[in-house]
């Protein structure tokens, strides 16, 4: 019963959203006591708080509460604790929250936060990550060296550096000395936002009792109790999560960010929920944003065309915390040569505090940024060498056995497969008209990899529960963000337990009081990582079944299986259905009571094999669980009266081990060329002197149908994972991550300009055209 | 604020409300009629996670005044399937032509985008049964998607057409 698995089933959670049945968190209804917050934010980018006056505040009609700084004194943060959940003593970029108001309606607490009187002490302002580091900056965080920290992140007390990773591999003197040909430049990624088209939302409510309830759009319910327990100094026990439907996260989501001052707030009110919603002008700037990045980086190969030395250095602009994206610059350092095999490496992935927004994970986690500079560079090479950037690529990339940067040998993947089949797509080295004659037309390609960038002993679990009637409810802590993974859950259950997958339930919304123990729905993991601890679970529910009827058969397990929702026996050819059996057991012969009880499976899984890697070298025997890889290649036109860039095919292969729904990850990689098409194209966070000055959908666009490529082909190519689930691995957010420069190849391909950052606007490509 | 009691059709029955006179129809539908299927995701008419139709016209109900719809008819994703489901079969959920094209082709990622973009797709269906490609992506240009890449949408919408 293992042919649901590469079955393209519809989603399980189809039909609830396409008849608005969904719940999101906004949707549930809390009745007449809810009360409703907003939140007095920084109008500066640095600066000292001297007082907070809330006085004229109070006296509004309307308004209950206000929560500060003063009352939440402590840290929180994932992998550094480096943020407050309201601003102490100080504030570190526009939109830092300072203060919460609790009110009856959402108007009055705006009213209300326009009364807090904020008496501030300005101070210079770090908007750049290499003033950042300049010696005479000033400095965001003097307690740097006080903070709790993570053991795998290395801060640099008394500067503003609050990760450094270092790869340190071969001798890159003497491998840039047997070099032929040697590039080298300079690349810049801008902030940019998710922009899930559901704004953050969380409604906290507190009991006299200290107990809480949080109900979030969240990819990370189980993260959020954790961290903001712990900064509450309360017990994970007092503190239930529940995650309903969320409208997208692709990573702002993840970790804590707006929910702990929901739930400070709540704790104001006690026995009133409290509503705290972000309009879609603070979704900009005060979530999470996409880290900006400044790469430098240097290749040199001979004249064969085999890469030898590699020298880079990233500068995260990381904005005024790096809770979170302190493990994004780890990430960039540990993969930061991508996909190839290089001897010599010499890198350095510096995260620097800046007075920005708030830097968090974003769909590829650091990924899409390294590779922007990684990919250019290399069809920089492959020119010099004046070789085809498509057989430079195989000659060099990654394949099973190959040397990875961090010193240990690639587990089993087919990226060449990847390069040939998406490059074959695009009839790559066949040169094809324009369709007008101020139009050019040109190739190119991209490719990647990427790892789940997660503590080592990051654990997924599960529960399988029969009902009477043999449906199957199953417990699991991850979210479903859009991705599908509760469809391609069910489909594993019901492969593993050998029943119709129409049986199989999800237990939704996960619910940290019931649920069970996930960490976070972030890094592509779940496919594999909860798949494995469903498939667990099932497999241990369907033991506890084959021994009930055994017994009652007077048989062994060894010769009895489930088919269809059936036990039988290979043996003496009986069969017997699980309802009632499941849940009331098996009579004993001659009227001796009964044998077995409510079946209920359980399992759980964790890597246990990811190890810690020298700081000084980045060397040690296995860096990440495995890398998920793959290439885009895109066939596109350049107006040359406009410098508008229309996308005419992309194709996108990736190897995910095995396709659990075939057409769930055709879908993902389709999502993520567009994703990454726009970042490419349309988006950058417009940063004024730590002002975001376009954060609105007109000002800040994103791709929409008018402007999706004219075709995308997504290719699944499959050599197993060893430890996954079928061999799978997760395919999220890999297809955003060669789109941008694969796109900016293309572009070079066709009009010969190259511009060193994104986006590429049709004015910037225009003006490099006339440049030129 | 003065309250005004106003009478509407909203997927085919009759509704009355007292609402302020700055309320929206989208807060109107989802606070006070309690329909939340119409999602709000930007209150400034930019994204379309609001549409609904009001009189056959695709409109941003965060850009409407409750008090516009006073004697209007409205249909929200709500009202596009047949109102009770039944139990078995293949049609039991009694979904719009539309719809079931969204569940067969995987329209639908997070959802979140999806009852605006139902919308939208109806509204196009009802004035043009047959649609171009480029048809179908203008009608849908207001409505944002950040998980779809809009390909299946599209596809979603070609072959609900009678075409």
């Amino acid at each position: 019963m293992t042919q649901i698995i590469g079955e393209s089933i519809p989603r399980v959670d189809a039909v609830d959203k396409v008849t608005g049945a969904a719940k999101f968190a906004d949707d549930i209804q809390f009745g007449p006591g809810l009360l409703y917050g907003r939140l007095v934010r920084s109008p500066h980018a640095h600066a000292r708080i001297k007082k907070i006056d809330a006085t004229r505040a109070l006296a509004l009609p309307g308004v209950k509460a206000i929560a500060t700084g003063a009352d939440t004194p402590g840290y929180i943060g994932l992998y550094l604790q480096d943020r407050h959940i309201f601003a102490t003593d100080r504030v570190r970029y526009i939109g830092d929250p300072v203060a919460g108001i609790v009110a009856t309606s959402e108007e009055i607490a705006e009213q209300a936060i326009k009364l807090v009187e904020v008496e501030y002490e300005v101070l210079p302002a770090v908007t750049d990550p290499l003033d950042a580091i300049k010696s005479d900056a000033p400095l965001l965080h003097p307690d740097l060296g006080k903070y709790t920290v993570a053991n795998f992140i290395f801060p640099k007390p008394g500067t503003n550096i609050s990760n450094h990773f270092k790869v340190r591999k071969g001798d890159i003197a003497k491998g840039f000395a047997q070099c032929d040909a040697i590039v080298e430049s300079e690349f810049r990624v801008p902030q940019i936002q998710h922009v899930p088209i559901e704004p953050h939302i969380a409604v906290a409510q507190a009991e006299q009792s200290g107990k809480i309830t949080l109900w979030a759009a969240s990819q990370s319910p189980f993260a959020q109790r954790n961290l903001i327990a712990k900064a509450l100094g309360i017990s994970q026990g007092d503190l239930r999560v529940i995650a309903p439907y969320i409208g997208g996260g692709f990573g702002s989501k993840a970790g804590v960010s707006m929910e702990a001052c929901a739930v400070v707030m709540a704790q104001k009110v006690p026995g009133r929920p409290v509503k705290l919603r972000l309009t879609r002008e603070e979704e900009f700037f005060t979530t999470f944003v996409r880290q900006g990045l400044v790469a430098r980086t240097k290749i040199g190969a001979t004249k064969e065309g085999k890469l030898v030395a590699m020298k880079t250095e990233y500068y995260w602009d990381a904005g005024a915390y790096t809770e979170y994206g302190v493990n994004m610059t780890r990430a960039g350092g540990y993969s930061s040569t991508g996909p190839y095999e290089i001897p010599n490496v010499h890198a350095d992935s510096y995260c620097c505090y800046t007075n920005h927004p708030v830097g968090g994970p974003m769909r590829g986690f650091g990924m899409p940024e390294i590779h922007w500079g990684i990919e250019q560079l290399m069809d920089q090479l492959a020119e010099k060498l004046k070789m085809d950037p498509r057989a430079f690529r195989l000659k060099n990339c990654l394949k099973t056995g190959s040397d990875v940067v961090t010193g240990w040998k690639m587990h089993p993947i087919k990226l060449d497969e990847c390069i040939e089949k998406a490059t074959a797509a695009i009839d790559w080295g066949k040169r094809e008209p324009a369709s007008a004659p101020h139009k050019k037309r040109g190739k190119g390609l991209a490719i990647m990899w990427k790892a789940p960038a997660m503590p080592p002993n990051a654990g997924s679990s599960s529960y399988v529960r029969l009902n009477e009637d043999a449906t199957i409810t199953v417990g699991l802590g991850g979210q479903e963000i859009g991705q599908g993974t509760h469809t391609v859950m069910a489909q594993m259950v019901a492969a593993a337990l050998g029943v119709p997958v129409e049986w199989i339930r999800i237990a939704t919304p996960v619910d940290t009081l019931y649920s069970p123990y996930e960490w976070q729905t972030v890094a592509s993991r779940l496919t594999w990582s909860m798949g494995n601890a469903v498939v667990a679970a099932a497999k241990h529910a369907r033991q506890q079944i084959l021994e009930l009827v055994a017994e009652h058969w007077n048989e062994k397990t060894e010769d009895l299986d489930i088919k269809d929702g059936n036990v039988i026996s290979y043996k003496s050819e009986q069969s017997l259905p699980l309802h009632d059996m499941v849940i009331y057991g098996l009579p004993k012969e001659g009227d001796c009571g009964w044998r077995g009880g409510p079946i209920v499976g359980r399992g759980n899984f964790m890597p246990t094999y990811v190890t810690g890697l020298d700081p000084e070298t980045g060397q040690g025997p296995r860096s990440v669980v495995h890398y998920t890889v793959g290439c885009q290649a895109v066939d596109l036109e350049v107006d040359t009266e406009t410098g508008q860039i229309e996308i005419l095919r992309v194709a996108a292969a990736f190897d995910v081990g095995k396709a659990i729904n075939p057409d769930q990850v055709r879908a993902q990689m389709e999502g993520g060329v567009v994703q990454g098409a726009s970042s490419a194209i349309f988006e950058k966070l417009d940063l004024r002197n730590g002002k975001v000055v376009n954060p609105s959908f007109v000002d800040y666009r994103i791709a929409t149908s008018v402007d999706m490529p004219h075709k995308i082909i997504p290719i699944i190519v499959e050599e197993p994972q060893d430890d996954g689930p079928w061999g799978a691995r997760g395919i999220g957010e890999h297809a955003m991550v060669p789109t941008a420069p694969a796109i900016a190849n293309a572009v070079y391909n066709a009009v010969g300009i190259r511009l060193p950052s994104m986006p590429l606007s049709a004015e910037r490509v225009f003006l490099a055209m006339q440049e030129k | 604020m003065s309250q005004h009691e106003i009478t509407l059709t909203v997927n085919g029955t009759p509704e009355r409300a007292t609402v302020p006179s700055n309320m929206t129809l989208l807060t109107m539908l989802r606070e006070v009629l309690v329909l939340t299927g119409t999602k709000n995701g930007c209150a400034a008419g930019e994204c379309g996670a609001c549409t609904v139709l009001l009189n056959g016209e695709p409109v941003n109900s965060c850009m409407v005044l409750a008090v516009e719809a006073d004697g209007a008819e409205v249909v929200t994703v709500e009202g596009l399937a047949r109102t009770s489901p039944v139990t078995t079969g293949e049609d039991r959920w009694g979904l719009d032509k539309i719809q079931q094209a969204f569940v067969d082709l995987t329209g639908v990622q997070c959802g979140f985008c999806t009852p605006g973009m139902l919308i939208s797709a109806r509204a196009l269906l009802d004035r043009d049964p047959h649609p171009s490609e480029d048809a179908i992506k203008d009608a849908l240009r207001g409505n944002l998607c950040r998980c779809t890449g809009y390909t299946r949408i599209v596809e979603a919408v070609k072959v609900s057409s009678d075409g």
